[in-house]
């Protein structure tokens, strides 16, 4: 099993920028991918390349499927030798599953089941399960848009459960929550943010006890967290809202640094090396410093995201904006390079594998850009058959993407 | 703690079970004793990994654990019932069958426990469902109730059209069951095809003739926080100075089969407005009940006077059943208020000002009051019938 621990992690993300100057992506090897956008919220896995093309009715680079119980928008997230992932079900979506696959053969490993204690109301595209879970390698961390949050170990042992809305009863939104939540160091930052009792939380991974809890931004909200490495080596979680962007410090909630102009709340920012990639204008990238504002490197608002996220490949930004186009812009500069129309619409955020860049439609339909060629160019199109519209998930050069139905691997034969 | 030891005792003697109660007991006291924010985690985290060894025999005393717990702690009983029932699977041991199904038909029981207790038998016994569902169609579980009214479905959609008297007998039973939207309303449309009349309205137990008043100022959203005079006195004859001049209670009510109340189209389309709707509703005796309130809208309710919630959320959609509000009713009439709250945006998508309201069970089965139809400003009123349809 390929592992770092978080903290030689983090250890290597402050030496890379410090030591070549220049964006890289934040992509560590070590065959995980811990949490909504990989263990490091890039994005992107640097370790191999995923098929271009696959194709789920006669098997060609399928590894395997695997039945699921419910629905759900969350991803799949990899620790080790599992693959783990959140369903909701019933008629009231109040059954909240966490789902343990083996990563090498699909089979099922466990499956543990709690009662929604928060309300399951949610717009009929999106379901109880949308936040996708996280882990520290120890532990796993669901959350649900009812704001249960369930700690278990990684063979399906209970070890922790907080009910955010029984505890702050009007903490929820009628349309459903999708902030997916981070761990950073030892501590699970989520975000609850809603018109009615919006607020951020630190819980302990240990006990699932509060460290800090803050107010925030009284507004609907679906984005989530991003980590932040400075240059000094403090770690900082990014909260993004529509006023902007807070910089807390994850074991004591303490603010940092604050961006005020603003920000979508539906797609979530992106970090690049000392960068934040933020959907504010736009797009409007940041600069962390000693100051209590961050530095404004850029902005340009024609590079605004639809629902998916920005994400940074080579110094690249790329955009998929309403309309079904790839922007892509010099991630340094703001420049506007080239221009690739998909076919949509999409929900989920594109993942990237090496210089590819995978998104899937609603509709289910793959496809594949590589992004070295001069202007971009679709190398690859698969269909999966049914809707979809989670963020895949990718680690050494395995693509698992999941429906309402099935989870699928994707990888070419070994 | 010394009734908990008594109930285990008795359970696992029951139950056959290999363990003594107080082996599960300090166990389900840490795990009972989980509070708000994390409290008591740590303990019931423990007491899961300990329970989580205890043989499959013990799974009945378990699911009897469940009684009483909360709905944090229920979770916590889940983890445990859960990891033996899987080392039960994996080691190819045997369930206490019998003590199960036993449990699950006992309706005295926490419903959540027997549902788990059924989804054990499910796993190992594939005539389970047909042997229990059907005597589920009144169960306190929506979910017991919710298969069996499927069954009923079934057996209605399933009966030859020459067998109309049959057909319709089956198809009410199937009524008789639902509280879920969806079944109450394919069930309801088939009966009126068979020529059949369905009161929604007293089935869910949707409250429909409403006193109201205003428009009081929402502009800039200031009307959710300020207590506006029907917060502090209910006063049928009362004038106000409302937002756009004097107002004064009237009577207001809506005909909708699901009892959605349209105050944009029954009284006026107001924007950043305030309106306070009251209405009585008598109890046949003191009783734990659920207000159910659908609305687009922000919102406040009061019980005989005392603020029970309100919700500060405008536009974020609307369901049958969107919130759910645990109250004590008293015995004899019961003075329910209501603040609604429309705010300003002028999207196509934003202009609803709607309320939907109905009394209930737990269980989601309607509580009807004992006088229906009645103006809380008169003294002589209509009684009828009580009970869910």
């Amino acid at each position: 099993m390929k592992t770092l621990t978080l903290s030689l992690r983090n250890g290597l993300r402050r030496l890379f920028p410090a030591v070549c100057g220049v964006l890289i992506p934040l992509t560590l090897t070590g065959g995980d991918w811990r949490q909504f956008r990989g263990t490091d919220i890039s994005g992107v896995s640097t370790e191999a390349p995923v098929p271009s093309k696959w194709n789920v009715k006669d098997g060609e680079n399928v590894a395997w499927v695997a039945e699921l119980p419910g629905r759900g928008l969350s991803s799949p997230i990899i620790v080790g030798d599992k693959v783990l992932l959140t369903a909701s079900s019933g008629y009231r979506q109040d059954r909240l599953q966490t789902l343990c696959f083996d990563r090498k053969t699909g089979a099922k490993l466990w499956e543990r089941t709690v009662w929604a204690t928060g309300r399951t109301m949610c717009h009929e595209k999106m379901c109880v399960a949308t936040p996708t879970p996280a882990s520290d390698g120890q532990r796993v961390f669901s959350f649900y848009s009812s704001n249960d949050v369930v700690c278990l170990d990684l063979d399906g042992n209970l070890l922790w459960t907080r009910g955010l809305t029984s505890d702050f009863p009007n903490a929820s939104n009628s349309l459903g929550m999708s902030s997916s939540p981070v761990v950073v160091d030892e501590t699970l930052v989520v975000q609850v943010e809603n018109d009615a009792d919006s607020f951020a939380t630190g819980l302990d991974v240990k006990t699932g006890r509060s460290r800090w809890k803050k107010t925030r931004p009284k507004r609907a909200n679906w984005t989530s967290p991003v980590i932040l490495t400075e240059e000094s080596g403090r770690t900082l979680a990014l909260l993004q809202s529509s006023a902007g962007m807070e910089a807390v410090d994850p074991m004591t909630g303490e603010t940092a640094w604050e961006f005020t102009n603003g920000a979508s709340t539906i797609p979530s920012s992106v970090v690049s090396g000392q960068s934040v990639f933020v959907p504010s204008n736009g797009l409007t990238v940041l600069k962390s410093g000693s100051e209590k504002k961050p530095e404004v490197l850029w902005s340009d608002n024609r590079l605004a995201p639809g629902t998916a996220s920005p994400i940074i490949v080579s110094n690249k930004v790329f955009i998929l904006n309403r309309a079904g186009v790839v922007n892509c812009a010099d991630a340094l500069t703001g420049s506007a390079l080239w221009k690739l129309r998909l076919t949509g619409p999409h929900s989920a955020t594109p993942i990237g594998a090496g210089s590819l860049l995978v998104f899937i439609n609603e509709d289910g339909k793959a496809q594949v850009v590589d992004t070295a060629k001069p202007e971009g160019e679709i190398v690859g199109e698969s269909d999966f058959g049914e809707t979809i519209l989670a963020t895949p998930s990718v680690a050494d050069g395995e693509l698992f993407v999941r429906s309402d139905g099935h989870l699928w691997k994707i990888a070419a034969k070994k | 703690m010394r009734r908990q030891v008594l109930m285990l005792t008795l359970l696992s003697a029951a139950a056959g079970a290999n363990l003594s109660a107080a082996d599960l007991t300090p166990h389900v006291t840490a795990i009972k004793a989980v509070g708000a924010e994390g409290a008591g985690n740590e303990a019931a985290g423990a007491a899961v990994r300990e329970l989580s060894k205890e043989p499959a025999s013990s799974l009945p005393a378990l699911l009897a654990a469940f009684d009483g717990a909360s709905p944090h702690a229920a979770n916590y009983l889940r983890g445990a019932v859960e990891a033996i029932a899987d080392r039960a699977a994996a080691q190819k041991q045997a369930l206490p069958l019998k003590d199960i199904e036993a449990f699950v038909l006992d309706r005295a029981r926490d419903p959540r426990a027997r549902r788990l207790g059924y989804e054990l038998l499910l796993n190992v016994d594939a005539d389970v469902e047909g042997r229990i569902i059907p005597g589920m169609l009144l169960d306190p579980s929506p979910d017991f109730r919710r298969d069996a009214v499927e069954r009923f479905v079934k057996a209605a959609k399933e009966t030859p059209e020459a067998n109309k008297s049959e057909a319709v007998a089956l198809w009410k039973q199937a009524l008789s069951g639902a509280t879920d939207a969806d079944q109450v309303k394919s069930i309801a449309t088939e009966l009126k095809k068979l020529g059949e009349k369905v009161d929604l309205v007293g089935h869910f137990g949707f409250l429909t003739q409403w006193k109201i008043v205003g428009p009081f100022d929402n502009r800039g959203l200031i009307g959710f926080a300020k207590s506006y005079p029907p917060e502090e006195k209910l006063d049928f004859a009362a004038k106000y100075e409302g937002q756009t001049g004097e107002v004064a209670w009237s009577d207001v009510k809506t005909e909708d089969e699901f009892g959605l109340l349209d105050i944009a189209k029954a009284v006026s389309p107001y924007k950043g407005a305030v309106m306070y709707l009251a209405a009585d509703f008598v109890s046949d005796k003191d009783r734990a009940v659920e207000f159910r309130l659908g609305t687009p809208n922000a919102w406040k309710v009061w019980l005989n006077g005392e603020p029970l919630f309100g919700r500060d959320e405008y536009h974020r959609g609307m369901a049958i059943d969107q919130y759910r509000v645990k109250v004590a009713l008293r015995q004899g009439p019961n003075q329910i208020l209501i603040k609604l709250c429309q705010n300003e945006q002028t999207e196509d998508w934003a202009q609803r000002y709607q309320l939907q309201f109905r009394v209930c069970e737990s269980s989601g089965i309607a509580v009807a009051p004992v006088v229906a139809a009645r103006d809380i400003n008169r003294t002589t009123v209509t009684v009828q019938a009580g009970g869910a349809e």
